[in-house]
């Protein structure tokens, strides 16, 4: 018993000591738990909101672009999309690999995916595919416990009424890049755009607004249990532009299959009323992505359809020309509009021969009837007179090679030659480069949109810019009236002078453009034509006598041009029209102006005489 | 006097008995599964399926089995030791043999629809087994080497095959607890000391040896913050509920972490957390306290009792709640690497609640038959 005693009390004492461990194990455990609630509970708490709660920013929807009179050019449709929150999928490849299954992901979809997957932060969810069909949203939202995070939903994308009537103008939205998002990271939001050219791009910032912000309290697998927060975000501003859709379509119906662009100002402020270039494109295109074949047939057609023409577009401004360098001549008193110059049909320079286009020569003429017949020799003479840096100084002046202060982006300068630029290329000027600009032709290249800025300063006597933004969120922008605009500086009666060369060439017998006339007694509109040859003419061709454009393949024919304002007596409207390869703009350009005159001035909104029915008209007497 | 000597006698009246069960003790045991039904009750979203009602079901099956054990003779049950000692291991090769994968570990037997899972069993018949040997060894052979060898390989063989399914953390459970017995049953200091001092170096050695999923425990341990989302996702998600829990909790249902599901496995394995995070520091020090009662209540039962086999039994069966306990509160707490030990009578699941009750009710029974003759069998020497 003894013994028993001697292994109770061993028993007792030890049982004890574990009891003291135990006690003192659950103390420690017990302090643990204090310092994780207590002492660190302020930061865990933190942690647990970060955990429940979700920010998502919202994509404001993106400012409209209208045309003068309101109507949407530019616009916002709904588009369903599937979308991806990273942070609520923690089985981020095996959801893809649903996904990818059940809608039938292409590989490139798929590695965009997950080059985005890479490079996005947690927050923002990624856009797995647009334009979801109806049946592709059954087939998601039916799937939507196989894809934890994916979520369908509506969001805008970029629409076009318009379509490739306006494309150029307008421009067209793409996916942003990853330098666009370092710039700014709502852009990283799916499905946002950003403007890639044109007005587009030009007013992107404008019409992008700011994102809005969402605060959802989301569960493990994100999961939205509830808002808790919302700001909402601003939507981007509308843009109204100075051209008149009506117009601008009109213009492209009457081009046809031509290589064509034409521009239509307000000659008094420089207000943009179309700016056509045709063909076109469907700028909706690249909203969802260019396929190559499209792409392909766009870059092999020889008519350049993704080029704007009107801005980027460079000829030689022919015949169209004369005008400038008539006011050259005037201004450097080198001509007076009376001084009578003889066309023999060429002129000779040393030894080499400078052809008038009438083989017979138009005898004596003054400034008025060289404008009128087009008179090659009577602008060589001038030219020869004037010197080639007063012209291209007149040129510049009138806004021809020179940067416009256009609001679109992509124009070129195009050049008007001067003895510095021909000798700071290394080479030395000769008088025949001088003989042959006097025509618009050798170095001289311009653009459509140079050539109706050209109009519209010689028909205003403003030195317009030409412009498109008419308005942003209403608020008209700077340059809308006349007054706004410096005068060019010229003596009005100079201007006169060639203006009324102008006048002779479109409403005179014996003018090189009678196919411009005007139908409508009322008005008069006044124009000057222009070739552009594309190759020189050489001597052998044009002595042998069957040189005949006609027969030329079609790249090598020249341009037709054509340049016109109407009213003449009180001038608002000015265009230049370019055919490429178009041969005479006599021919070809100058019904074509005409055409487009006369739609601009009956849908002027002033012109009451045409646009009010009879009736109307009687009340309001 | 007559009373005493009824105790002593070889089976006494079935009321008598009834009436020596511990009340107070189960109780104590009713009111643990009552904070188990409310935190389940919680974790299924604030409705009693499909946790907390099968729980208090399984516990109400528990309970009566466990009442029915404790009217069972201390004896009788002493002479079951080493038969479940031999059932246990056979369930334990079974389950190498045959068990259900889960985590990378054999560690369930599917038996009629009850999934079993014999490292639980084997853990009460080890004691079973331990405390049988042990209640013959008078003092001066517990200080023989000898005699000690053969519960040292009764403890060692169950110990490996739980560690082959592999299951480290209930082998070391396991054998913690059979160290427990043999301290307690008076093995010498210094044999102890043998045993613990090349531990660190055992550690090294079988750190290498270790599945990659321990190992993964282990580092995410040391540094739960490197792999956020990975291995360490379930200890920084628990930390982060038991920390904004709070002095005082965010309320009954109203646990974000928990009811967000970022808590993994809220319901089993992190149950506490999630009484920590609806009921802050308070509730969690109160849960604690229970169990602090039910582990000491536990051991003075041992020291109460009469018979060293009795005393070592309670203590064993005391000691495996406690190891159960800290186990599962160190693990949520990020104190110790994850060990997917449910919080006993707590936490949702059958096979533990089952084992569980069943040791209180060798407990309880102990204790209704602390006074009877329970003589060592005679001693050889």
């Amino acid at each position: 018993m003894k013994r028993e005693g001697e292994r109770t009390g061993v028993f007792t004492r030890r049982a004890l000591l574990l009891m003291g461990g135990q006690v003192s194990v659950l103390g420690l455990l017990g302090a643990r738990l204090y310092q994780v609630q207590v002492n660190e509970g302020a930061r865990y708490t933190t942690l647990a909101n970060e955990n429940r709660i979700s920010a998502r920013m919202v994509a404001p929807p993106r400012g409209r672009i209208l045309d003068r009179y309101g109507t949407v050019i530019g616009g916002n449709i709904t588009n369903w999309r599937a979308i991806m929150m990273v942070e609520q999928s923690n089985n981020i490849a095996g959801t893809l690999d649903t996904f990818a299954n059940l809608l039938s992901l292409s590989d490139w979809e798929r590695s965009r995916i997950e080059r985005e997957l890479h490079r996005r932060r947690k927050y923002i969810p990624i856009l797995l595919r647009e334009f979801l069909s109806w049946d592709e949203m059954a087939l998601i939202e039916v799937n939507a416990p196989d894809l934890p995070g994916i979520v369908v939903d509506s969001g805008t994308t970029r629409h076009y009424p318009f379509g490739q009537k306006l494309a150029h103008v307008v421009g067209y939205v793409a996916p942003p890049n990853e330098a666009d998002v370092a710039d700014d990271p709502l852009l990283a939001l799916p499905g946002l755009r950003i403007g890639r050219s044109g007005m587009e791009k030009y007013h992107d910032v404008a019409m992008r607004g700011r994102a809005g912000a969402l605060q959802l309290e989301v569960n493990a697998v994100g999961r939205v249990i509830r808002e808790l927060d919302r700001e909402e975000g601003i939507p981007g501003e509308d843009v109204s532009l100075t051209i008149d859709a009506g117009l601008q379509g009109a213009v492209l119906n009457m081009m046809g299959d031509e290589s064509a662009s034409a521009v239509v100002m307000d000659c008094r402020n420089g207000e943009v009323l179309a700016m056509a270039t045709n063909p076109s494109f469907d700028p909706s295109v690249f909203n969802s992505g260019v396929s190559e074949t499209q792409w392909l047939e766009w870059t092999k057609d020889k008519r350049t359809p993704l080029i704007n023409k009107a801005t980027s577009g460079l000829y030689a401004p022919g015949s169209t020309f004369k005008m400038a360098v008539a006011l050259a001549g005037l201004e450097a008193k080198a001509i007076t509009p009376g001084d009578r110059i003889d066309c023999p049909g060429y002129l000779d320079l040393g030894d080499t021969r400078f052809h008038c286009w009438r083989k017979g020569g138009h005898g004596m003429l003054d400034l008025r009837g060289g404008l009128k017949n087009s008179c090659d020799v009577y602008f060589y003479e001038v030219a020869r007179r004037v010197g080639v840096d007063h012209i291209a100084a007149m040129s510049n002046r009138m806004g021809l090679g020179v940067e416009l202060e256009l609001d679109l982006p992509g124009q070129r300068v195009g050049l008007v030659p001067t003895r510095e630029w021909r000798i700071s290329r290394g080479h030395a000027w000769n008088m025949g480069d001088t003989i042959v600009s006097g025509i618009g032709q050798g170095y001289i290249q311009v653009t459509p949109l140079q050539l109706a800025t050209y109009v519209s300063r010689l028909a205003s006597g403003r030195m317009v810019q030409p412009h498109l933004t008419r308005s942003i969120a209403g608020v008209v922008q700077p340059g809308a009236q006349a007054d706004d605009w410096p005068v060019i500086g010229l003596p009005d009666k100079m201007l006169h002078t060639v203006r009324e060369g102008m006048w002779a060439v479109v409403n005179e017998q014996g003018g090189t453009a009678p196919l411009a006339k005007l139908a409508d007694p009322t008005m008069q509109l006044a124009g000057k034509t222009g070739s552009a040859q594309v190759r020189r003419v050489s001597r052998e061709m044009r002595e042998s006598g069957n040189f005949d454009s006609e027969k030329l393949p079609w790249e090598y024919r020249p341009h037709a041009l054509f340049v016109a304002y109407a009213p003449y007596d009180s001038p608002r409207y000015a265009l230049s029209v370019v055919i490429e390869h178009g041969n005479a703009g006599a021919a070809a350009a100058a019904p074509l102006a005409q055409a487009i005159m006369t739609e601009t001035l009956r849908r002027d909104p002033a012109n009451r005489t045409d646009a009010l029915p009879r009736q109307m008209a009687e009340v309001g007497r | 006097m007559m009373d005493r000597r009824l105790w002593r006698e070889p089976s006494f009246d079935i009321m008598a008995k009834i009436l020596q069960i511990i009340w107070i003790y189960v109780l104590l045991l009713c009111a643990l599964a009552a904070v188990g039904y409310t935190a389940l009750y919680s974790a299924a979203g604030g409705a009693p399926e499909p946790y907390a009602t099968r729980h208090a079901l399984r516990f109400a099956f528990g309970l009566v089995l466990a009442l029915a054990i404790s009217l069972v003779d201390i004896r009788w049950i002493a002479k079951l030791a080493w038969p479940a000692w031999i059932g246990g291991v056979a369930l334990l090769v079974l389950v190498l043999r045959m068990g259900h994968v889960g985590k990378g570990a054999q560690r369930w037997l599917e038996l009629g629809g009850l999934q079993l899972q014999p490292s639980e069993l084997m853990k009460l018949a080890l004691v079973l087994a331990l405390a049988s040997w042990f209640h013959r060894a008078s003092w001066e052979r517990m200080g023989n080497p000898l005699f000690l060898i053969p519960p040292i390989i009764a403890t060692l063989i169950p110990v490996g095959l739980i560690l082959k399914e592999p299951n480290l953390g209930t082998a070391t459970i396991t054998a913690l607890l059979g160290g427990c017995i043999f301290f307690a049953a008076g093995v010498r200091w210094w044999k102890f000391l043998l045993v613990i001092l090349p531990i660190p170096l055992l550690a090294r050695v079988a750190y290498s040896h270790l599945h990659d999923y321990q190992r993964a425990r282990i580092d995410t341990f040391m540094h739960p913050e490197s792999d956020p989302l990975g291995a360490g996702y379930n200890i920084i998600q628990s930390k982060i509920a038991l920390g904004s829990g709070g002095m005082w909790g965010k309320g009954f249902l109203q646990g974000t972490q928990g009811h967000l599901d970022f808590l993994p496995e809220k319901q089993t394995d992190f149950i506490f957390t999630m009484i920590g995070e609806e009921f802050g520091l308070v509730g969690g020090l109160a849960v604690m306290t229970l169990l602090a009662f039910i582990i000491l209540g536990g051991m003075l039962i041992a020291l109460r009792c009469r018979h060293q086999f009795g005393r070592l039994v309670a203590l064993g069966i005391a000691c495996n709640f406690f190891l159960y306990v800290f186990v599962n509160i160190a693990m949520v707490m990020g104190a110790i690497p994850v060990g997917g030990v449910p919080l006993p009578l707590v936490s949702h699941g059958g096979s533990a609640m089952l084992t569980v009750m069943v040791g209180f009710g060798i407990l309880l029974s102990v204790h209704v038959h602390r006074d009877v003759e329970f003589p060592p069998a005679r001693d050889r020497y």
